[in-house]
């Protein structure tokens, strides 16, 4: 195998794993307040038809982006408001809400299938870039990934130092609590689920406008459920979340790449095998009961209603 | 010298508040007045209106009607934050602390402007310390005991420089060392200006902290006092509108053991839960044991061991009437004739959902005559849950209402009147007057005493130490984990109990001594 084809697998699964982060990045501050949105899937659906609508129609991959980010918030505030203020059960208000997803994705997305686009490009920085090997390998993504990786710094830094995130956990770990104290428990919970739903919503367009520059019904593949897992196996770390959609990615690509070269395994089994192998791992690193006790959100799933 | 201006007028006064929820009036046309420096008691069984009515001073709840006069100037307090503001600072009776965080990260949650995580942590030490309140800004909540969780609500609320603090029954989760110590504070605190309102249905405490008591019953104030002037029976009379019950208690020499535990180690998974060490624990018939201690010291855990919801593994260490029951599950255990009234009522000791009739049911086992072939018997559940309903006089809309619609007190009578009547042989009762207001609660109390006299082994866990005194033939104390001899309630004090629940006290085998 040449260093070509090699920084060729390598981008591939980091491509495979940006979406995924950035669904399950925004699970995770929802989750965190308490929320339990199991919509994720038919938000990323929502912005990968959106995105590939908007940027087809204008040329512009950055409104493309933009119009994802929009569709994934408007999908999250029909659940917030569901769920929020008609205090609906957040299980089947999620479930229903992936399920018009992926209906209205695809009575939208009609028109485009067979379509393609130019794809969203790596772009270079100077100097880094041309560093020999080093420079191709882990300086020449799209922007997109590197949003990854400042949304990563970024949430571990709210969790651990900043304010917002400490009121963050405080209402995910006791509502009631939060609101006796006097934070406006309500408006949080609408603030996090709305930027689980943009995160989903640019997760879902980088499918349709970077790893596969085309939109086609149902795209989303389950990855939103796996985003969904991950944040739990990943026991609400952001760190553990990174590795996880990593280690989906690189199973997910080396098994393409397996059926390609023709390993005598059935092509179903490979298929099912970034599945299966993500979440034994995450299971296997998180199986301490105390660490789950300690950062699972005490309220997750429960509706909250402020008594006055 | 001239008093300051402030102390000419009341600090918090309060002017007609009235405040309805759908189904009851929790406070009405209530007036209170507090003076700076002044330890106000306010005084009333559960259910008067007292908690609704700090949680509209506080900003929580908002008063249909009234007004609320701060400095003699009237304010309308909208939220929490902006009771805060303005100095007044609440210590809840179900604290409200958030458990997987730091004592810091806590009380930088509740500090309305942000301050670094070093300069607070220096704060909280300096001012724990100033108070005699020692804490360690670094741990984590759920590792505290209760009555180290109370004193981080009340150094959170000392870092808001308050002008009056509320305190939500704050004595429920002491020990009686810990209530003298955090008397010493309030009295240091009245003592700078602080004015405090102290919520309480404790008698004795109200007539010696408190300078001044306003009286509420059903949610209305029925009065006001000098609680050092008035007598308990008094104030009992002002609180309850009548006088309170006695209980009759004969001595009684037990028989047999009934119920036997040794050497009891279990371990828990549950990193809020509290691990079992070495129990020993004998009841004999005919005599009610009492089990002392604070709650989250392990008494959950050896109820759960005890009624069989915590699977045990075979090695000999549980009897129930002489008959090895370490692997017995709870049903198995039922009809060895254990009962066990749990302190959840709804949830676990009823289905909240059912009626009264269906709950009767639940407990009863294959010899109660309530299932008969295999089929449940309606004509005999009816009539065994209304005499339960008459036997122990449970406020509620026949047999046919469900258990969610009682009050707690008329369900935890429902609830001890169903496992009495199911004719126990030994009887395990846990907190039987928690939330019961205290006329319900004496005859809760007398029931189980009668119990006791015919012949059946009685358990009781319960945080509150006058009920076991009242109550109990011999007294143990649960403290992280670990169970003291059982000695008998008259030849043990309040001070050594109390001692004792700091874990003060040796686990050698000294029962077989007091025996003796």
């Amino acid at each position: 195998m040449s260093i070509e084809q090699m920084i060729l697998i390598f981008a591939s699964i980091v491509a495979a794993a940006t979406p995924l982060a950035f669904a399950a990045f925004g699970e995770l501050v929802t989750e965190r307040a308490g929320v339990l949105n199991l919509g994720v899937e038919g938000m990323m659906l929502m912005g990968a038809v959106a995105g590939f609508a908007v940027a087809s129609q204008s040329g512009s991959l950055t409104l493309g982006f933009g119009a994802g980010l929009l569709a994934g918030l408007a999908m999250s505030l029909i659940f917030a408001v569901l769920t929020l203020h008609l205090q609906t059960n957040q299980v089947a208000t999620g479930l229903a809400l992936t399920l018009f997803g992926a209906g209205l994705s695809a009575f939208i997305g009609k028109s485009y299938v067979g379509l393609s686009l130019q794809g969203l490009q790596p772009i270079s920085i100077p100097y880094l870039t041309d560093i020999p090997l080093i420079g191709r390998l882990i300086f020449h993504f799209d922007w997109v990934v590197y949003g990854s990786f400042v949304l990563l710094f970024g949430l571990i830094w709210f969790f651990k130092y900043s304010r917002w995130g400490l009121v963050v956990r405080a209402v995910g770990e006791s509502p009631v609590s939060a609101h006796a104290i006097g934070y406006p428990v309500i408006r949080i919970r609408y603030l996090a689920i709305l930027f689980g739903g943009a995160m989903s919503g640019i997760a879902g367009a980088y499918l349709s406008l970077a790893i596969t520059p085309m939109w086609v019904e149902g795209m989303t593949s389950g990855r939103g459920w796996i985003a969904l897992a991950l944040v739990v196996f990943a026991t609400w770390k952001p760190i553990r979340v990174m590795v996880g959609a990593y280690l989906f990615g690189g199973v997910t690509i080396l098994q393409f790449y397996g059926q390609g070269m023709g390993v005598h395994i059935p092509s179903e089994i490979l298929s099912m095998l970034p599945y299966l192998v993500t979440i034994v791992v995450l299971v296997l690193i998180s199986r301490n009961p105390k660490t789950i006790l300690l950062n699972q959100p005490m309220s997750l799933g429960q509706s909250f209603y402020p008594r006055t | 010298m001239n008093p300051p201006i402030s102390s000419k007028f009341p600090r918090l006064e309060l002017v007609g508040i009235t405040k309805a929820y759908p189904s009851v009036i929790a406070n009405q046309d209530v007036n209170l007045i507090v003076r700076p420096g002044e330890i106000h008691a306010v005084l009333g069984e559960n259910g008067a209106g007292k908690s609704t009515l700090m949680k509209i001073i506080y900003g929580v709840t908002k008063p249909d009607s009234g007004s609320v006069l701060w400095d003699n100037r009237e304010v309308l307090i909208e939220s929490p934050a902006q009771a805060r503001k303005i100095g007044i600072g609440m210590v809840f009776q179900h604290f409200s602390l958030f458990e997987t965080l730091t004592v810091a990260e806590n009380i930088s949650l509740a500090l309305d402007s942000a301050v670094s995580p070093a300069k607070l942590a220096q704060r909280i030490k300096e001012v724990s310390h100033e108070y005699g309140l020692p804490i360690d800004p670094h741990r984590l909540i759920h590792s505290m005991s209760v009555g180290e969780r109370q004193r981080v609500e009340i150094v959170r609320c000392l870092l808001n420089a308050p002008r009056l603090l509320i305190m939500d029954e704050p004595t429920s989760v002491l020990t009686p060392q810990a209530v003298l110590k955090l008397f010493e504070t309030l009295r240091r605190l009245a003592s700078e200006g602080c004015s405090i309102l102290y919520i309480s249905h404790k008698l004795d405490e109200i007539r010696t902290l408190c300078d001044k008591a306003t009286i509420l019953r059903g949610g209305r104030v029925t009065g006001t006092a000098i609680p050092s002037q008035e007598s308990h029976e008094s104030l009992a009379q002002l609180m309850i509108g009548r006088n309170l019950p006695e209980c009759q208690m004969a001595a009684k020499i037990p028989a047999e053991t009934r119920l036997k535990i040794q050497h009891l180690n279990l371990s828990t998974i549950d990193p809020f839960g509290v691990t079992l060490k070495n129990i020993n624990l004998e009841v004999r018939a005919g005599e009610m044991v009492g089990i002392a201690g604070i709650s989250g010291n392990g008494q959950k855990e050896l109820l759960a061991a005890l009624s069989g919801e915590q699977p045990m593994s075979k090695g000999l260490t549980t009897e129930i009437c002489g008959t090895p029951a370490d692997t017995l599950s709870s049903s198995q255990r039922r009809s060895l004739g254990l009962r066990f009234i749990p302190e959840e009522r709804l949830g676990r000791g009823a289905v909240p959902s059912m009626s009264l009739r269906l709950n009767a049911l639940l407990t009863s086992s294959e010899g109660d005559g309530l299932v008969k072939h295999g089929l449940i018997s309606y004509p005999d559940v009816r009539s065994f849950a209304q005499y339960v309903i008459a036997q122990f006089n449970v406020k509620c809309g026949g047999d046919g209402a469900l258990a969610n619609s009682l009050s707690g007190g008329n369900l935890q009578k429902f609830i001890v009147g169903r496992e009495i009547l199911l004719a126990p042989k030994v009887m395990i009762v846990a907190q039987p007057t928690w939330g019961v207001d205290v006329g319900a609660a004496q005859l809760i109390r007398q029931a189980l005493i009668d119990l006791r006299n015919q012949d059946v082994a009685v358990l009781v866990v319960s945080e509150e130490l006058e009920e076991l005194f009242m109550i109990c033939d011999r007294i143990a104390v649960i403290a992280d984990g670990r169970l003291s001899p059982a000695v008998p309630a008259s030849q043990t004090s309040v001070e050594k109990i109390g001692l004792w629940m700091s874990g003060e006290f040796n686990d050698v085998h000294a029962e077989e001594v007091s025996h003796a």
